[in-house]
């Protein structure tokens, strides 16, 4: 931290390109340690985080992660009573283990033993476990023979104090959790999307719950020296959320999710080792969030331009539809297929503006011509395709009236809501349903197949 | 212990602040949207960096702009995410606060380090220097308790103007709309309150006071209560006093160790959390040690009736008293529960002992004689209306005998013998 800075001093120091190429290279010993760790930690957290998400406990996830505060406290507090020197990791990283399943068993037996829902039970559960911890940290503080200080690192992470044993621990830890999952896969996926099926197959549920849960908690723990655990959940939730929009299955997803953490871990580590004052965690947070923002636009399923395409999309097909349909209507009993527009304007709650503009795309179609003044003729193959369309229409009517008992006065916009997304298969499979049966009788007269 | 003027204005403040985040916190609680109360509580530091980035002072007014802007934001993109990405709610929230709380964390790095804005003063607060803030005209009032209190009346203000309406969207939304009213707005008014005692709180009690006092005296209050107005006064109620049990217990329960004291806010957690785990456990309605007490009773009054039921029917068939072993076969129960019903009943001189063999008193048998009447009018109405086997009829009377009261008994009629050939005994 650069100590004399002035309160407006916001500028940016942007770094050299030797200490670009010094850090991108991992030159420098504690860079190489700090990646190492972040991006295993990044891969593990993705890949358990893919269940959690699944699974709908992601802020169960943030329950347990503030439960390990007064963990690391008692571990602390025992070593040094004991005689110990109360900071080694392996220490305080059990102690925030075992409090954070205990955060867990608390919140499902508040659930199951009163009336409150999970979000009350963890609300309860985060912050009275955390308040604990706060107090028992300021009582550490005071312990004779020990050293406190630091502790508090782990609320919301330093990564720059991590060494190598450490990183070589969330190593170890990711690829525990690589191979539980590759083993364990199946019973995951199905106790995520189909618990009752996995009760119904046999399988111990309760068992690969606390698996499961066991997983969420290791991994917890070994991001909270790095991210802090105010922070940790984000880590779990945010790499699966943003692989589900690209993912095509649960194995995509998983190692999509992987990537985009042990991604964020790199870019984290990597910027905050090259502008000062960037804290590690947030900064690994923030990338995180900038991959989501980035997957929940752009991404393949759900994305916002994905559905807001598909959407434009079918408003222009229904709108082509109904303006074929409309044309259809207006000369169907004429031998000239000639029309005003004011004549289409009529049919429906349309304005003439709007008509205006589906003519020209109907006329770029080659389904209808201008003449001139407001004169059209609707061309041979946009007579072809708006019988379809009119078929369709009535079909659907029809059927509606034969098999849905819909009143005749309501079927004409029962069945224009359906109409346009009517396959061809589907059209044939109308007919052969309603041929074998009474003889048609839509309220208009249904048309040829074309 | 030296309680002085400053613990008294440590408490006053604690309570206030309790007291203004349990108005909205019964409805978080209530709409199972708790979890927006700690989202919110987060994404006020964000909004307070952005405030201080932005004016380039500490101005009370600008911070608590920011963060209610930056609270509304944070419940706007919960719902834009939850309803466009089809991301679930609980996620939804997990993404936005921890991204906004990351982003805050690195604002202030970047700009705002020394200011006495730090990552730690925003959970812990500064309640115990909260006294020392005092404008000068401010009468030797705290600017936390000036704060906070104005946080409680405005909320109270707006919880008596909407009484109605918060009462109906927090138990009933579907009901809410039909009624016309406007559930966006509700919701977002909620939101805007919680950020707004949010920011007011978290200056003087840091943030993880406030999302324990927005969540737990309300949850406490909702397993003591169905009625919507006590829950809102055993909620204010109960922040108060856990304000109060919290700072108390900060600067006595660490000496009792050798330690001088520990964090009031954490401590006021706490104690919120004892009085949660009090009504958890001994709620008269709710609380889970009621419940087994209750269930205890239950099932040793049913094993006193099957006792008394037994040794009538060992009598029926004139043999003499009963010894222990075999009452334990007969019943198929622990050897402890079955000795002290026995113990109870001679107490109660339903029965006598002798030599571990046990039979009726004169009292005990009129008991027995009516128990057993009611199970065989049992029989015999569960023969006629409900054909099952003889196995059956019993084991279902066995259950009924001890739930007949007097009315039901009438209802059963009479008879001489029961289905199975035995005769029904009479009530004399």
């Amino acid at each position: 931290m650069i100590a004399n800075h002035s309160i407006s001093d916001t500028r940016f120091v942007f770094p050299s390109l030797e200490q670009f190429l010094d850090v991108l290279l991992l030159e420098e010993y504690n860079t190489r340690v700090v990646v190492l760790g972040v991006m295993a930690l990044g891969a593990a957290a993705g890949i358990i985080g893919t269940f959690l998400l699944l699974r709908k406990r992601a802020l169960t996830a943030d329950a347990l992660s503030h439960a390990t505060l007064p963990g690391i406290a008692v571990a602390f507090m025992v070593a040094v009573a004991v005689g110990g020197d109360g900071k080694s990791m392996l220490g305080l990283l059990l102690g925030a283990f075992v409090f954070g399943c205990i955060g867990v068993l608390l919140i499902l037996a508040i659930r199951h033993t009163t009336r409150l829902k999970d979000d009350a039970a963890i609300g309860i559960v985060l912050s009275v476990l955390f308040g604990l911890g706060l107090c028992l940290l300021k009582i550490a503080t005071e312990m004779p023979g020990g050293s406190a200080a630091g502790l508090q690192g782990f609320i919301f992470g330093k990564a720059a104090s991590m060494v190598a044993s450490d990183a070589w621990t969330m190593v170890a830890v990711a690829t525990v959790i690589f191979l539980v999952t590759v083993i364990l896969r199946k019973e995951f996926t199905v106790l995520c999307f189909d618990e009752k099926f996995s009760t119904s197959q046999g399988w111990p549920v309760v068992k690969l719950d606390i698996v499961l849960m066991g997983m969420v908690a290791v991994v917890t723990v070994i991001a909270l020296q790095s991210v802090g655990l105010v922070l940790a959940v984000a880590m779990l939730i945010i790499p699966a959320a943003s692989a589900r929009y690209w993912a095509k299955n649960i194995t995509s997803m998983l190692i999509l999710s992987a990537i985009i953490g042990s991604a964020s871990g790199w870019l984290g580590a990597t910027v905050s080792a090259l502008v000062p004052r960037m804290p590690t965690g947030p900064v690994i947070v923030l990338i995180c969030g900038f991959l989501f923002v980035v997957s929940f636009i752009f991404g393949r399923n759900n994305g916002v331009v994905i559905s807001q395409w598909r959407r434009l999309q079918l408003q222009r097909r229904v709108g082509m539809q109904h303006i074929l349909r409309a044309m259809w209507e207006v000369c169907e009993d004429k031998t000239e297929k000639t029309f005003r527009i004011e004549s289409i304007v009529l049919l429906r709650s349309w304005k003439l503006a709007g008509v205006r503009s589906l003519l020209k795309r109907a006329q770029s179609k080659k389904y209808a011509t201008h003449l001139q003044h407001g004169e059209w003729i609707v061309t041979e193959a946009g007579f072809a395709k708006a019988k379809r369309v009119v078929r369709n229409h009535r079909l659907w009517e029809v059927y509606l009236i034969t098999y849905a008992d819909i009143a005749p006065s309501h079927v004409d916009r029962d069945a224009d809501m359906i109409e346009h997304i009517l396959g061809k298969d589907l059209v044939d499979k109308l007919e052969q349903l309603l041929d074998s049966g009474q003889p048609l009788s839509s309220p208009h007269p249904i048309g040829d197949k074309a | 212990m030296n309680w002085t003027e400053i613990d008294t204005w440590i408490v006053i403040i604690g309570a206030l602040c309790a007291a203004g985040c349990a108005i909205p916190g019964t409805i978080l609680v209530l709409r199972r949207m708790s979890l927006m109360g700690d989202a919110i509580s987060h994404t006020v530091l964000p909004g307070i960096a952005i405030a201080f980035l932005v004016t380039g002072s500490r101005d009370p007014m600008a911070m608590l702009i920011g963060a209610v802007v930056v609270g509304l934001i944070t419940a706007f993109l919960v719902q834009a995410i939850q309803s466009i990405g089809k991301v679930e709610v609980g996620a939804s929230m997990g993404i936005v606060f921890t991204v906004l709380f990351a982003f805050g964390l690195v604002l202030m790095r970047q700009a705002i380090d020394h200011v006495d804005i730090d990552p730690d003063c925003v959970l812990n607060g500064a309640i115990e220097f909260a006294w020392f803030d005092q404008n000068p005209d401010g009468w030797g009032i705290p600017r936390g308790a000036i704060v906070n209190g104005t946080m409680l009346l405005a909320n109270a203000f707006f919880m008596l103007l909407f009484y109605k309406e918060f009462k109906i969207t927090a138990f009933d939304p579907a009901l809410a709309k039909s009624q016309g009213i406007n559930p966006g707005f509700m919701h977002y008014m909620l939101m805007t309150m919680t950020a707004a005692t949010a920011v007011a709180a978290f200056e003087t009690v840091g943030s993880i006071l406030v999302v324990a006092m927005f969540i737990v005296p309300p949850a406490t209050a909702y397993i003591l209560t169905d009625r919507y107005g006590v829950l809102v006064g055993l909620s204010l109620g109960l922040g108060v006093f856990a304000a109060g049990l919290g700072h108390l217990s900060a600067i006595t329960v660490p000496t009792w160790f050798g330690f001088s004291g520990t964090t009031t806010a954490g401590a006021m957690a706490v104690a919120g959390g004892v009085l949660f785990v009090l009504a958890w456990m001994f709620s008269p309605s709710q609380g889970l040690l009621v419940r087994l007490l209750h269930n205890r009773r239950t099932r040793s009054h049913i094993l006193a009736e099957d006792v008394l039921g037994f040794l009538w029917r060992v009598e029926e068939r004139s043999q003499g008293s009963v010894h222990t072993n075999e009452l334990h076969t007969a019943l198929g129960v622990s050897g402890g529960a079955l000795s002290k019903v026995l113990r109870r009943l001679v107490k109660h001189g339903a029965i006598s002992r002798e030599a571990s063999h046990y039979i009726l008193t004169k009292s005990g048998q009129a008991r027995a004689t009516s128990l057993v009447r009611v199970h065989r009018l049992w029989e015999v109405y569960l023969d006629k209306n409900f054909p099952q086997d003889g196995h059956q009829l019993h084991q279902s009377a066995s259950r009924l005998e001890h739930v007949t009261t007097e009315e039901m008994q009438s209802h059963l009629g009479d008879a001489d013998t029961d289905p199975h050939g035995m005769p029904v005994p009479s009530d004399e």
